[in-house]
């Protein structure tokens, strides 16, 4: 069933189409970008339910060879570590072509760009082939970019587009020169993931030259990730960026760098990770505490926002860190779940944006009266970003924090639990700015989203955050078989009375087990 | 008879060439466009002709003067592809062109023999006089629009430094003769030990190189690219920038790999540093440019860097990359230069300034120097960015031999970065720079101009894509090199 190759290209071959048709036809444009990035949301949720868990085998896999010297192969497949986000990466996509209302000149550009961005990151998380998870992700940035120019906004929009390309750009090509030096230290046959990690796994690259290429890796796709220090391109980047290429870089494609440290750094070069993630797990600090605090002290809602959406970034890198079975589960918990957050979060902002022409939360105020759907949902969304139980942050981060208890790092652990008390501060105080309080006269007008229709897009991201906050063991039943194999191939195979490996259950957190330090 | 059978694509062109000459003595201005397609369209025939050359093994024609294999078609195709697209675009602005019409086509025609001499030359004096042949016919080309300054300005200064690097390539041969008695590549190639350590034949073996540096406009011969990319008639920086700069590699190439055997581990530091400080250079002159021809004249610069890295691997996977980044290139160059060839034309000025609004203007445009600019830039899914995938690669697996290698990825990668600024520079003059005084109005693209823009586009597309066929052309003609 081509149905992968369906989710991938359904997008990429609506942007063709876009292309080629005249551009008078405005309704036309809006209407082929709904309809490119609802099948295949639809699509990727019948994988979703359908997919057999609890084996880590690719599943749906379809394989076209492409380029045959140099063993290059259109290869894509899912199994329990992309499932989510592919899930994710396509529902994000429908709900930015739905709120891309806003946008009112140059829609075709708008909407070819969006639909190229949708169709090759759903690609890169679908890949299981370095050259084409490379491409597809390469293809992806460049929308970001155009975009951000084109249609950006505030006057530091030429320097963030700049920015943004300049240091993404520079992460994807050290991160490309670790997958080509993998790709020849291996013999420079295949690219194909799968064999590339049997083969390594049976004959694994000299620990030399395992560390001299993860850290290739690990920087270049931390700069994508907007590791610390390397981040200061994404609150800037994010502030200046249109509502859907907020929600989808943020949301979306910042995903692949975590995904690209899961899928090729750590399982194929298991000596780099052990003597490389000590470094990881001391830089992750940076983004739960210091930017923490640094996202304590923004005036505007977005930079807020893209400061918080780095701070979260930590959680992730602590339980990649932590290669431990529930850490790792935890991280890629998070990631989905950060995916509908920031995308949520996102598409809020723009909503306010676009209503009340700033986001200064100074000026707002009491908007909860005027705003009470929009107001619910960014108080949950804000909710969520400070891991309250029953949204998909709160499984993740805690699974997360267990993972980073059981791998013994007290100082790490320590910071982390201040990041989410920080995290709990700004967000609070962002609801009380915004939502609470006296409503300034100018605001007395600002209509709500009216119908059922324009809701939906947010209603949308708020059920994945609850469904998956709820029943977290959707998600890590899928994760878990391949989450194993990627800390067995590190820590070598499990012994079954292996201490601090606590089995993850389907629904372990049904129980509402309370757990510490926790807002 | 055979001889000339073998080289018959050459003496196609050339007698295409002249037809046109005198040709354009019977006809009346107006049907100086066909004369035009007329010859666009036998290249196409010749174009196809040439796959009907099957050489099996090497080939040589007029005692070993020439030789066809593989490598030599393929450089030969890609010439001829360069020709029909700097035909269409001189036909395309004819109005702007002075000169006659007929005189510019058939030289083009001439300098395009001249390249594709290069392509087959196995002996240092058809090496030489192939090369001239391009070089001269570029001296008219380059100051062919003889009312502007800035045109006769490029072409005295290409003349100057081109009959230096002449003069160098000459005195390089004779002292290869001196040296050695042979100036034929095979009997070169199989020279004794002993005379191989000859200083005066490495002082050649250096002169020569001199002179093949000054067609790929590589530091430090490359002091007349941005001068003459921007003074010259846009048809000619576009052939220039792609077939000249071709014609250098093609003939360092085979000097390389087929002449004096020893050349591949002495060379080897030169071709490094060269590489790298050609990159280093291009990239970083190329920031503060405002003139969009200039500016491609520094990448130009850079782009020969990223080739020679290619080069300099002395490895088929290497060579394998040079050949389809050129190929890349060759697409990617003739758009930008469409482009510039119909902005030129409508307002007068190739800076940045007179880009703003270009995508209200005209959308075709627009979409024509992103293309290009974003497949400079190595970026997917255009041909730049699976040129600089099989570069880079090539120079990692050299980089098990020689840790130098691993400097200039390093420099490299940062020259990539670098030239993403200005390229996205370019693209963000088109889409939303600041809209000066500018007449605002549409701007019409002639027909032909219009096919060969859409067809570079397709071919950048296409290549980065499905780079299957030109991988495998390639692999094909690098094997037929001897390389392994």
């Amino acid at each position: 069933m081509a149905s992968l190759s369906f989710i991938i290209f359904c997008p990429l071959l609506a942007a063709l189409l876009i292309a080629a048709i005249p551009r008078n036809f405005k309704v036309l444009f809006r209407l082929i970008a709904l309809g490119a990035t609802f099948l295949p949301a639809l699509a990727a949720a019948r994988l979703f339910l359908g997919m057999a868990s609890g084996h880590d085998g690719v599943q749906y896999e379809e394989f076209i060879p492409w380029v045959y010297s140099l063993g290059i192969t259109y290869h894509v497949g899912v199994d329990g570590l992309n499932i989510g986000l592919i899930l994710m990466g396509s529902v994000v996509a429908f709900a930015a072509a739905c709120v891309s209302r806003e946008i009112t000149n140059r829609e075709k550009e708008f909407y070819l760009l969006l639909l190229l961005m949708a169709g090759s990151i759903l690609g890169a998380f679908a890949s299981y082939d370095l050259f084409f998870f490379y491409f597809f992700h390469e293809l992806a940035l460049v929308p970001t970019f155009i975009m951000i120019g084109v249609w950006g906004r505030g006057e530091r929009k030429n320097y963030a587009t700049f920015k943004i390309t300049l240091y993404l750009s520079l992460g994807a090509l050290l991160s490309l020169i670790g997958l080509l030096a993998l790709y020849l230290q291996a013999g420079g046959q295949t690219f194909n993931i799968v064999e590339l990690t049997r083969r390594l796994s049976a004959n694994p690259l000299s620990p030399g030259a395992q560390q001299a290429i993860f850290p290739l890796l690990m920087f270049g796709f931390g700069v994508l990730v907007s590791l610390w220090p390397f981040h200061t391109w994404a609150p800037l980047g994010y502030a200046a960026a249109p509502t859907a290429t907020a929600m989808m870089h943020a949301g979306v494609i910042k995903k692949f760098g975590l995904y690209g440290l899961l899928r090729v750094a750590v399982p194929l070069l298991p000596a780099g990770a052990e003597s490389w993630l000590p470094v990881l797990a001391l830089l992750c600090l940076g983004n739960l505490v210091y930017c923490g605090l640094v996202a304590m002290r923004q005036r505007d809602l977005n930079l807020l926002l893209g400061n918080s959406s780095v701070a979260h970034m930590g959680f992730v890198f602590l339980g990649i860190a932590s290669l431990s079975l529930v850490g790792v589960t935890g991280a890629v918990l998070v990631m989905v779940a950060h995916g509908f957050l920031a995308a949520l979060s996102f598409a809020l902002s723009g909503y306010l944006h676009q209503r009340l022409g700033t986001l200064e939360m100074a000026q707002m105020g009491g908007l909860l009266k005027r705003l009470p759907f929009i107001g619910t949902v960014l108080a949950m969304a804000l909710l969520a970003g400070c891991g309250l139980p029953g949204f998909a942050n709160f499984p993740g981060e805690a699974l997360v924090l267990f993972g980073a208890v059981t791998a013994g790092r007290w100082l790490v652990i320590l910071a982390a639990w201040a990041g989410l008390v920080i995290g709990g501060v700004y967000m609070l105080r962002a609801i009380r700015q915004i939502l609470h309080g006296h409503l300034p006269e100018r605001w007395a007008g600002v209509p709500d989203a009216p119908h059922a229709w324009h809701k939906l897009p947010y209603a949308l991201l708020l059920a994945g955050l609850v469904v998956f906050g709820c029943f977290p063991g959707l998600l890590t039943k899928r994760i878990q078989p391949n989450a194993s194999r990627i800390v067995q191939a590190v820590n070598g195979p499990m012994l079954a009375d292996s201490p601090g490996e606590p089995e993850v259950p389907g629904h372990w957190l049904a129980g509402g087990r309370k757990v510490t330090g926790h807002e | 008879m055979n001889d000339v059978v073998l080289m018959g694509l050459e003496v196609a062109v050339l007698v295409t060439g002249l037809a046109v000459l005198l040709l354009d003595l019977w006809i009346t201005p107006d049907q100086r466009r066909l004369l035009g397609f007329g010859a666009i369209a036998t290249l196409g025939v010749i174009f196809s002709a040439s796959f009907a050359y099957l050489p099996d093994g090497t080939q040589y024609a007029f005692g070993g003067m020439y030789a066809l294999d593989e490598f030599a078609l393929y450089f030969k195709r890609f010439f001829l592809i360069a020709g029909m697209f700097v035909l269409l675009l001189s036909v395309g602005t004819s109005n702007a062109e002075e000169g006659g019409q007929g005189e510019y086509l058939s030289l083009s025609l001439f300098a395009l023999a001249g390249m594709m001499f290069c392509a087959s030359a196995a002996n240092l004096a058809l090496l030489f006089v192939s090369l001239e042949l391009v070089t001269v016919t570029f001296y008219v080309l380059v100051g062919f629009q003889r009312r502007r300054l800035a045109s006769l300005e490029a072409a005295i200064k290409y003349l100057i430094i081109g009959a230096l690097s002449s003069a160098f390539l000459v005195y390089g041969i004779a002292l290869i003769y001196g040296a050695t008695g042979t100036l034929d590549f095979r009997q070169l190639a199989s020279l004794p030990a002993a005379v191989m350590e000859s200083r005066i034949l490495w002082l050649g073996a250096l002169f020569l190189f001199v002179g093949l540096g000054f067609k790929m406009a590589a530091v430090p011969f490359q002091i007349w690219a941005p001068d003459v990319y921007q003074g010259a008639p846009p048809s000619t920086t576009a052939f220039l920038a792609v077939g000249s700069k071709a014609a250098g590699f093609v003939l360092l190439l085979r000097v390389l790999h087929q002449t004096l055997p020893v050349l591949e581990t002495r060379w080897l530091h030169l071709l490094m540093g060269i590489a790298g400080l050609s990159i280093a250079y291009g990239v970083l002159c190329a920031i503060p440019q405002r003139s969009l021809k200039r500016l491609l004249g520094y990448s130009s610069i850079a782009n020969a860097g990223y080739l020679l890295i290619g080069v300099a691997t002395l490895s088929a996977a290497g060579a394998t990359a040079a050949l389809y980044y050129l190929a890349g290139y060759l697409y990617t160059v003739l758009a930008a230069f469409i482009v510039i060839a119909v902005v030129l034309q409508h307002t007068g000025r190739d800076d940045f300034d007179g880009l703003a609004g270009l995508h209200q203007r005209s959308p075709l445009l627009a979409a024509g120097l992103t293309f290009a600019m974003v497949s400079l830039a190595g970026i997917p899914p255009l041909a730049g960015f699976f040129g600089k995938f099989l570069v880079l690669k090539a120079a990692l697996a050299a980089g098990a031999e020689h840790p130098g290698f691993y400097w200039l990825l390093g420099i490299a990668i940062v020259g990539v970065v670098i030239s993403l600024y200005y390229y996205f520079g370019v693209v963000r003059a088109v889409y939303w720079g600041a809209p000066g005084e500018q007449p605002a109005g549409p701007i019409r693209v002639e027909w032909p101009l219009q096919v060969a823009l859409y067809l570079a586009m397709v071919a950048i597309l296409w290549l980065g894509v499905m780079p299957n066929q030109i991988t495998n052309l390639a692999e094909l003609a690098v094997k037929s090199l001897g390389l392994r």
